[in-house]
C-alpha cells in the first residue's frame, strides 16, 4: 500500500485547520483550529515512522502532543483572563493587547 | 482493496468531515464536539498505522483532557451562540491561503513520496527498524525508546508540564487578586 493517502489527509487536516484559524474569531475555536494542525502533523510523523519501520516519529508525535496540553493550558489561561479584562474571547477585539 | 484501506477511508471522511464541521459551524459547543468526533477519527487512522501507544495517548489526552479543558473554558467565557460575527471578515485571504497551503503540502508530500511503500503487513525484511516490526508502536517498545533514547527530552516536557501549570495558575489568578484588592481598596474609601 502506498502512503500517499495517508500524507493527503494530513496535508487536508492542517489545510482545513489553517483556514480555520484564519477565519474563526472565537479565540478557543482558533484553538481548537491549531490542535487540528497539530494532529495533521502527528499523523504525518505517524506516518513517516511507519514507512521507516522506527518509533522515531511515533515518540516525536507523543512529544508534540504533551506540548500541545500544556500550550492549551496556558493559552486558555490567557484566554480566560483576557475575558475578565475586556468580557470578549473575540481575536479581532484583542489586536490591541494592553488598551 | 484491502480491509485497512477501507477502514481508512471511512476514518479519512469521517475525519475531513468533522474538521470542516469543527471550522464551519457557528455554535462554539459544537465546534468543541465535532473536535471529539476528529480527534477520535485521527485516532483510529494511528491505529490503522499499528501506532497503538499514540493512538491510547491521544484519546486520553486530547478527547480525555484538551477538549475537556476547552469546554470549561467555554463555560467559563460564556461565549455568545449567536451566529453573527462567527467569522471574520478575510474570508478571500483565508481561501487563497488555504488553496495555495493545500497546494504546496499536496505537490510536496505526494511528488516528494511516491515510491515509498507503507507496509502495514510488517515483513521483517522489508523494515530495517531497531525494534522488531511485530511489536513496532506498542506501549513497551514506545516506552522503552522513550525511556532510553529520548529520556533527556523527557525529562525537559516534564519541566515544561510543571512550567504550563504553574503559569496557568499565575496568569489566571492574577486578576482575582487584583480584584479583591481594588474591592477592599473601594470599601475602605
Amino acid at each position: 500500500m502506498d502512503a500517499t493517502p495517508f500524507l493527503t489527509l494530513s496535508a487536508l487536516l492542517f489545510t482545513i485547520g489553517a483556514v480555520g484559524v484564519l477565519v474563526r474569531r472565537n479565540a478557543i475555536v482558533v484553538f481548537m483550529c491549531v490542535e487540528l494542525m497539530l494532529n495533521a502533523t502527528n499523523l504525518a510523523l505517524v506516518t513517516f515512522a511507519r514507512v521507516h519501520g522506527q518509533l522515531d516519529g511515533q515518540v516525536a508525535a507523543f512529544f508534540v502532543m504533551v506540548v500541545a496540553a500544556a500550550e492549551v493550558v496556558v493559552g486558555l489561561a490567557i484566554i480566560v483572563s483576557i475575558f475578565r479584562a475586556r468580557r470578549s474571547i473575540s481575536v479581532d477585539d484583542a489586536s490591541l493587547l494592553k488598551y | 482493496m484491502t480491509p485497512e484501506l477501507v477502514v481508512f477511508w471511512l476514518l479519512s471522511v469521517l475525519t475531513v468531515a468533522s474538521a470542516v464541521m469543527v471550522v464551519s459551524t457557528p455554535h462554539v459547543v459544537h465546534a468543541a464536539l465535532w473536535l471529539v468526533v476528529t480527534l477520535g477519527a485521527v485516532a483510529g487512522c494511528f491505529l490503522v498505522l499499528t501506532a497503538e501507544f499514540v493512538a491510547w495517548v491521544q484519546v486520553l489526552i486530547y478527547v480525555g483532557a484538551v477538549v475537556v479543558l476547552l469546554l470549561f473554558a467555554l463555560m467559563l467565557t460564556r461565549s455568545p451562540a449567536s451566529t453573527t460575527g462567527a467569522t471574520s471578515r478575510n474570508r478571500p485571504v483565508a481561501a487563497f491561503a488555504g488553496f495555495s497551503t493545500f497546494g504546496v503540502l499536496a505537490v510536496v508530500l505526494t511528488s516528494g513520496f511516491r515510491g515509498i511503500v507503507l507496509d502495514l503487513d510488517s515483513q521483517p525484511d522489508q523494515l530495517g527498524g531497531a525494534a522488531p516490526p511485530e511489536r513496532i508502536g506498542d506501549t513497551r517498545s514506545v516506552g522503552e525508546a522513550i525511556f532510553t533514547h529520548w529520556v533527556l527530552a523527557f525529562e525537559v516536557l516534564s519541566v515544561i508540564l510543571l512550567a504550563a501549570l504553574i503559569g496557568a495558575i499565575v496568569v489566571s489568578g492574577r486578576v482575582r487578586d487584583r480584584d479583591r484588592q481594588e474591592a477592599a481598596a473601594g470599601g475602605g474609601s
